[in-house]
């Protein structure tokens, strides 16, 4: 049976999606549902509901996510411990971060890191992809203008032909 | 320069909502503010970039059916469109400056890899970058 999921207010998938920012800058921080209810201006009771229907995992999960994320960064760009980095993304208990990062990315975050070390030269602009993809213009504009030349080269035989 | 991009878009949810956040809160210009009938084609401009336009609209007729419109009002609000990238001389003071004006961050200035960034959104839910231009 299908049914149409009802479609949300603009007004409240905005007031969830602050919930969902103020995760993104404070993963670490714990956010229990009546704390995030609170940032969206819902009730607790509704909240929970609307945010996996808005954004297609449950509010909790989604936390759980970004904190792997941030660990996952930790081991491939810093040296500290693991049990480090489990406090320092929001684990109370090395044995929560351990199982979590096992169901998330399927692997353990030593296997994890000793990839990253393994392939450490490749990965390392990486992280800063978002930010350098913008700051980019000359490789950008020296990219296209050998693939326009390139495509100049093809274009012209093609065209004697026709 | 007469050749290049002229005008990008956003979708937002209230063009007068829009246009004092880029005008009164971000410090943009507006380029054009014309009418006709239901439709209004409403563009603001960087003070330092004239020679391009952001353009404010509502998703809505004549150019979207209503089911559409909804859509894309609900994408917007959840912030589901693509990043948008503004270049600054000074990230922190940008960020002490917006802020004062009410400008919500969803992340404060940090410095990584050499470059400093923030990020905020526009009241509609469009999500923006500030980076610090590199000197």
């Amino acid at each position: 049976m299908s049914r149409e999921p009802e479609s949300q207010d603009p007004a409240l998938l905005r007031r969830l999606l602050r919930a969902k920012d103020r995760m993104d800058a404070a993963s670490h921080e714990d956010w229990p549902v009546r704390r995030l209810a609170r940032v969206s201006n819902v009730s607790a009771a509704h909240f929970a509901r609307s945010f996996k229907q808005a954004f297609g995992v449950p509010p909790h999960r989604y936390l759980l996510t970004r904190r792997i994320e941030r660990a996952t960064a930790l081991l491939r760009d810093t040296d500290r411990s693991i049990t480090e980095i489990a406090f320092e993304t929001g684990w109370r208990s090395l044995g929560t971060f351990g199982r979590t990062f096992r169901d998330v990315t399927g692997d353990h975050p030593s296997a994890v890191r000793e990839r990253a070390r393994a392939s450490a030269h490749a990965l390392d602009r990486v992280p800063a992809c978002h930010v350098s993809a913008a700051h980019r213009p000359h490789l950008t504009t020296a990219v296209s203008e050998k693939r326009r030349r390139g495509a100049d080269d093809n274009i012209r035989p093609h065209q004697q032909e026709a | 320069m007469s050749q290049g991009i002229e005008v990008v878009g956003l979708y937002v949810r209230d063009q007068d909502e829009a246009l004092s956040f880029y005008v009164e809160q971000l410090g943009f210009r507006v380029h054009t503010d014309v009418k006709n009938g239901g439709y209004r084609w409403l563009t603001v401009q960087h003070p330092d970039q004239p020679s391009f336009q952001l353009g404010l609209f509502v998703p809505g007729p004549p150019v979207h059916d209503a089911a559409t419109a909804q859509t894309l009002q609900a994408m917007v609000a959840k912030g589901a469109m693509p990043p948008l990238v503004l270049v600054v001389d000074d990230c922190r003071a940008a960020y002490d400056r917006m802020r004062e004006r009410g400008v919500e961050f969803t992340q404060e200035p940090v410095a990584r890899y050499g470059v400093v960034d923030a990020g905020f959104r526009d009241p509609s839910g469009n999500g923006w970058k500030m980076i610090e231009a590199r000197r």
